[in-house]
């Protein structure tokens, strides 16, 4: 396995990111390392070819955003917006991702060992989103589609306005949003969480030691009672 | 959007080199922030007795001397004045509230920007690197310090709305972000007689932490008041004399990330301005939480 290293110490982040956009057919099977991001922003996004990159530390905004395809692993932190809009894949943060992680993220996995900020998984449209620690308010706002699981606890407001996506939750939650419910979980609802947790590294964490919870539907429909309005 | 810095430094030994940790941190926000820049300084403190002024004049060819000499001919008192580009520090053991009226009558072009006994403010327009290359922030010493590269969204681009703003003696406060009731909280303020000097969000802010601190709060007490009643978005970082402090709106709409180090405690918008610190592999780098109150002492 060749593998290629790059220093954004002495490499424009620009080169680099070109040189990751090139024909997928030379660049399959790459390893990449990325030394000193330094929280540089947009690092490693618009990813389409079978990669494995590392990031030797801190990332800054948007890191492996809109990835296909290519595995990412974020040795340190992530800024805003870590996956966001991803597509396949997978992007894993050993440390801890700011706000907005996994923003509308279509598919593919990312896994945040640590504890991750406000708004994570915000219009999930399909992608899984594994947790090690805690994630602040307004997380899963909107989900549509995919899974979301928070090993540590929730902050405020948790899945307001939720379609179907589903989200489990091993410690507290606040509060829950608007439309936001109690779910019992199935066999296969069990299963898809099960797998997760062996996929993100938590192969010895109870997957019954999880609450799930969904959408009430109550927002889906039109409402009788606001019939008058019209 | 506006960037933010602090760097309050633990270990003695590295206080003669604060300006030059800092400088790449302030740099280092030039994208947030590419509009004006300021440094609010805290340093060896002056005599009990003494005061020191921060003076704002505009421009470099300010005769500096002339208005040393008027105010010992005035007021038949000693003052040092040390010019710097655009500013001067003038010292003297005359009362704040006497300094003011005096300045006020003769040197009413002049703005005062902070009047303490550690802290000096520096604050212009021009990019991060050109305002601190016009004051030489990279030979600062002192023990910690404030910082802020701003780009404009609410109010004019000039020297006085550049950050920081004081309320207080050796008391300042830097903001990312915008406050949606400014106006309604200059209108409350001005009634219980505090005074604006700019129409800019933050200075509301800082005065309404002020009134509440005249009001008999402490800084915490004061702040828990302001999650209350300042409605926008921020991230506030005040320097006080012997303390940094940090807030986050309940909404986490601004960015800050803090590196715990044995040797110093700082604190920026973004990692890219802590990068380069020393030893800060070892730090404990973690982001802070809306709402709740970070203190860190000297």
């Amino acid at each position: 396995m060749e593998t290629l290293k790059f220093d954004l110490d002495t490499k424009p982040l620009r080169e680099v990111n070109q040189f990751l956009h090139g024909d997928a057919s030379s660049l399959n099977g790459k390893v990449i390392v990325i030394e000193n991001p330094n929280g540089a922003h947009n690092i490693a996004v618009g990813l389409k070819a079978e990669l494995d990159i590392t990031i030797k530390g801190h990332a800054g905004y948007y890191a492996a955003g809109m990835n296909q395809i290519a595995k990412v692993t974020i040795e340190g932190s992530a800024g805003s917006g870590v996956a966001e809009n991803m597509m396949s894949g997978v992007v894993h943060v050993k440390g801890f991702a700011s706000n907005a992680a996994a923003a509308t993220a279509n598919g593919g996995l990312l896994i945040i060992d640590g504890d991750a900020g406000l708004r994570t998984a915000i219009a999930l449209k399909g992608a899984d989103v594994v947790v090690g620690g805690s994630v602040g308010s307004f997380s899963a706002f909107m989900a549509q589609a995919g899974n979301f699981v928070i090993l540590g606890d929730a902050g405020e407001g948790l899945g307001d306005s939720i379609y179907e996506a589903k989200i489990f939750v091993r410690g507290k939650v606040k509060s829950l949003g608007a439309d936001c419910e109690k779910k019992t979980t199935s066999a296969e609802d069990r299963q898809i969480l099960a797998d997760l947790l062996v996929k993100a590294g938590h192969a010895n964490v109870n997957p019954d030691s999880f609450q799930q919870y969904g959408s009430a539907r109550t927002l889906y429909h039109f409402h009788v009672d606001n019939a008058g309005a019209y | 959007m506006c960037g933010i810095v602090g760097l309050l430094v633990r270990n003695p030994k590295m206080r003669d080199s604060i300006g030059e940790l800092m400088l790449p941190m302030l740099i280092g926000m030039t994208e947030r922030g590419p509009d004006s820049a300021g440094l609010a300084m805290f340093g060896e403190p002056v005599s009990s007795d003494q005061r020191k002024f921060s003076l704002y004049s505009g421009t470099p060819d300010f005769n500096w001397t002339k208005l040393g000499h008027d105010f010992e001919k005035h007021l038949s008192i000693k003052a040092k004045v040390e010019p710097k580009a655009n500013h001067a520090v003038l010292t003297t053991n005359l009362e704040p509230a006497t300094v003011k009226s005096w300045l006020k009558e003769h040197y009413p072009q002049l703005h005062l920007l902070s009047v303490g006994q550690l802290m000096d403010i520096y604050k212009d327009v021009g990019t991060p690197a050109q305002v601190a290359e016009r004051y030489d922030f990279k030979n600062f010493k002192g023990t910690h310090l404030v910082g802020h590269t701003r780009m404009a969204t609410e109010s004019a681009i000039t020297p006085a709305h550049a950050h920081p703003f004081t309320a207080g003696e050796d008391w300042c406060l830097v903001h990312n972000g915008s406050l949606s009731n400014a106006n309604s909280l200059r209108r409350k303020l001005e009634y219980q007689g505090i005074e604006f000097e700019t129409d800019n969000d933050t200075e509301a802010a800082c005065r309404y932490l002020q009134w509440r601190m005249r009001e008999g709060d402490d800084l915490e007490t004061a702040l828990h008041h302001g999650f209350e009643e300042l409605d926008g978005f921020y991230t506030l970082l005040m320097g006080t004399r012997n303390q940094l402090a940090l807030v986050r709106d309940p909404f986490g709409c601004k960015p800050a990330i803090i590196a715990e180090h044995d040797d110093y405690v700082a604190i920026a918008s973004e990692f890219r301005s802590l990068a380069h610190l020393p030893d800060i592999k070892n730090a404990k780098v973690f982001e802070p939480s809306p709402m709740e109150m970070y203190v860190w002492k000297l």
